[in-house]
């Protein structure tokens, strides 16, 4: 009986060898994440593991039910797939468990950049880089003799020329929809212009200054070339601008430039032109005004061992040079052996040589840009000053603090 | 029993988890580290914290701290605006840029224009479909009640493609007045309308319907003698079918002002929480971001239910005293 057990799980191993790279679990694994094209190419490689269950759920709401789905006992997800700033309501919740004693022991090929440590401790696994970076139009920049702006400030004068030659009434594209969108392209000016967002090491905020004026200032003159519902624009919507011929010039997730530049959906004149570039200065700083995001994967706390061990292998798995092919390569910018970069990834390594920093991962963060998203369209619609948003800001932060305990 | 269940246990849970907030965060300064380097950086101490959590699975009792914080009512920032504001004018405006003040002038607006608007408007679809020949009633009907089958989401979606500056309204609208920069959503007042105009559009079937109904059953014989007296048509309306079909319009009132003072799905719908916001809009931001807030959401559900029983009571406190009378 033994025996019979023995050979039907190596002819299980043999079968499975054959049709890719062996992978051999002894539990369960449960996958939480986003819905794109590079988180299905990742679940599709775990469920290639033989020997357990391996299911997933991808969709855009994960962060709706991650945390809710990991605080059972056991768990219902064995893994979230995350990124830098959903990563931080995981570990609030102390959901998610450190991965030292799993690396040690199987994982010792993960390149150690791979790794994100929190004190010391493994909390996750990341697999792909994202950035915002400038995308812009070759044949229009040539037609008015002007070089790929650097900066915000010569993408304000190419804005100017394009508009003064006829070309395009509203040039300028941004995510500026109020709400997420328009709190992350201020988080990218902020830190363009050298901002710190907390009084460091504690959770008091610290944007009403100099350089959130200066932040707002700046957002507010892009918008002067942007199309008059630019708070209703999120990356699609901005997206489809560029495409349609109307945006010239425009700050775009690296993950998201694919669509861009591919045939669908724009003429041959657009989709040929699109051009990314390297994320843009602003106010004569050296740190780009954009930052940058992995996605990992976690393993949950609430779980047997023997899944926690079936998470690891099968995670490490759908995340390991096996799952890359011709139609996964350009899926995303992998953190994995043997990537190949294609052109549509230019702007996410620019991003990572020119010293972007990363978004930051501190447990109050997201209240902060929940606030920001609500209260600096105000001044986007000259409702109020810069100095008002932003004290309305912080205020809005600091309540929501105080009832989430991190101030008192 | 079920209705216990459903609503009455679910209702007092949240009431708990406004009254309370979430236990002192023990703050640890570390170093993290990711693909793009290491940073000093803080995290929560998991340990210090953990007895805490499970002494108190509930958090803080906070009493009514978050229902009266700058997130809610405010009653600190509203005294102090009431102190250094000369004009009610001026008094207004601060009290605008508050959250909860902001979303409530939007919905108590909202409500009070859409309810009566959607009463009038529904109550003419009525009497003009039931005075049509009788072969087009049936799908007049079914016309005049699609609004109501489309799912409210893709309802307000339509209407957004459509008003957008290219789109076939917002495009007519830039025409008439005249004007090719402006813009529907880009503007705070022609939002709002956009807003109320879809609420309009959206319930307006329903009070046709109810209308519809409650026609039936007018009295021939009533219109039949007033017709004989010389009444006219707007007479007969006036002095018998509007008396006839008022308990109907108390119904709809009561629906409607329930209804429309959650309004929610159009704001999301026109990406228009840059220029309106309501209370169900709140509590599904506090919700929906990374870092959820769950006793800030407990509160505004809260006073939101309070809100819906302010409305309701004029209208109960009338149907309570002539059931009484009977």
């Amino acid at each position: 009986m033994f025996l019979k057990k023995i050979a039907l799980a190596g002819a299980m191993a043999i079968t499975a060898g054959s049709a890719h790279a062996a992978c051999e679990i002894s539990g369960n694994v449960s996958i939480v994440g986003n819905e794109f094209p590079a988180i299905h190419t990742v679940a599709k490689g775990a469920a290639e593991c033989a020997g357990g269950e391996v299911k997933a759920n991808l969709t855009a709401d994960h962060q709706k039910i991650n945390v809710a789905g990991m605080q059972g006992n056991p768990a219902e997800y064995s893994t979230a797939i995350i990124a830098n700033s959903s990563i931080v309501a995981l570990m609030n919740e102390d959901v998610i468990r450190p991965l030292n004693d799993l690396v040690a022991e199987y994982g010792q090929d993960i390149p150690k950049s791979q790794l994100i440590t929190i004190d010391g401790n493994i909390m996750a696994v990341a697999f792909m880089a994202n950035a915002q970076t400038l995308a812009y139009r070759k044949d229009v920049l040539e037609e008015i003799g002007v070089d790929v702006p650097k900066t915000y400030e010569e993408v304000l004068e190419a804005a100017e020329k394009i508009r003064a030659a006829g070309i395009s009434q509203y040039p300028v594209g941004g995510a500026y929809a109020a709400g997420w969108n328009l709190a992350e392209e201020f988080v990218n000016m902020y830190v363009g212009h050298g901002g710190e967002f907390f009084v460091p090491g504690t959770a008091e905020v610290a944007i009403n200054n100099e350089q959130g004026v200066a932040a707002l200032n700046m957002m507010k003159a892009l918008t002067e070339y942007m199309n008059p519902d630019f708070l209703t624009h999120d990356s699609n919507a901005t997206g489809a601008e560029m495409e349609a011929g109307n945006v010239i010039l425009m700050n775009m997730w690296g993950s998201r430039m694919g669509n861009l530049m591919d045939a669908e959906g724009a003429e041959e004149q657009v989709y040929s032109n699109i051009t990314v570039g390297a994320p843009l200065t602003v106010g004569g700083g050296t740190t780009p005004a954009s930052t940058l995001w992995w996605d990992g994967w976690t393993v949950a706390k609430n779980i047997s061992d023997e899944d926690a061990v079936a998470t690891f292998l099968a995670m490490k798995h759908g995340t390991s040079p096996a799952i890359l092919n011709d139609e996964t390569m350009s899926q995303a910018v992998w953190m994995i052996e043997g990537y190949k970069p294609a052109p549509v990834n230019d702007g996410v390594f620019a991003a990572m040589s020119a010293g972007t920093r990363s978004y930051p991962m501190l447990p109050y963060q997201g209240l902060l840009h929940t606030a920001l998203g609500d209260n600096l369209a105000d001044f986007l619609l000259g409702k109020e000053s810069a100095e008002q948003a932003l004290a309305d800001t912080e205020a809005a932060y600091t309540t929501a603090a105080k009832e989430k305990g991190f101030l008192k | 029993m079920a209705m216990m269940l459903f609503i009455f246990f679910p209702i007092i849970s949240v009431i708990v988890q406004s009254l309370h907030v979430e236990h002192e965060q023990v703050i640890r300064k570390v170093e993290s580290c990711d693909l793009f380097g290491c940073k000093e950086s803080t995290t929560i101490d998991q340990e210090a914290t953990a007895a805490l959590r499970a002494a108190e699975p509930l958090g803080q009792f906070a009493g009514f701290k978050t229902y009266l914080d700058r997130n809610h009512l405010a009653t600190k920032e509203v005294g102090t605006t009431w102190k250094n504001t000369n004009s009610w004018r001026d008094f207004g405006a601060q009290m605008l840029n508050l959250p909860f003040y902001k979303a409530i002038g939007f919905t108590l607006t909202f409500t009070f224009v859409v309810t009566p608007l959607v009463i009038i408007v529904g109550f003419v679809i009525a009497v003009a479909v039931n005075s049509a020949v009788r072969q087009l009633r049936g799908p007049l009907i079914f016309f005049s009640l699609l609004p109501m089958m489309i799912t409210p989401l893709v309802g307000a979606l339509i209407l957004f493609w459509m008003v957008d500056a290219r789109g076939i309204i917002g495009a007519t609208l830039q025409h008439l007045a005249g004007d090719p920069e402006l813009s529907v959503k880009a503007s705070t007042p022609l939002m709002w309308i956009m807003l109320m105009v879809y609420g309009v559009w959206h319930a307006a079937p329903f009070a046709f319907i109810v209308y519809y109904a409650g026609l039936q059953t007018v009295n021939k014989e009533t219109l039949e003698a007033a017709r004989v007296d010389g009444a006219n048509r707007w007479l007969q309306i006036r002095h018998v079918v509007i008396p006839h079909l008022l308990p109907l319009t108390t119904f709809i009132a009561l629906m409607q002002l329930m209804d429309n003072f959650r309004v929610f799905e159009p704001i999301v719908s026109f990406a228009a929480n840059a220029h309106a916001t309501s209370l169900s809009w709140a509590i599904y931001n506090d919700l929906g971001g990374e870092t959820r807030q769950l006793s800030s959401a407990a509160a505004t559900s809260v006073l939101t239910i309070i809100g819906v029983a302010i409305l309701l009571s004029p209208v109960l406190v009338r149907t309570w005293r002539d059931f009484d009378r009977k």
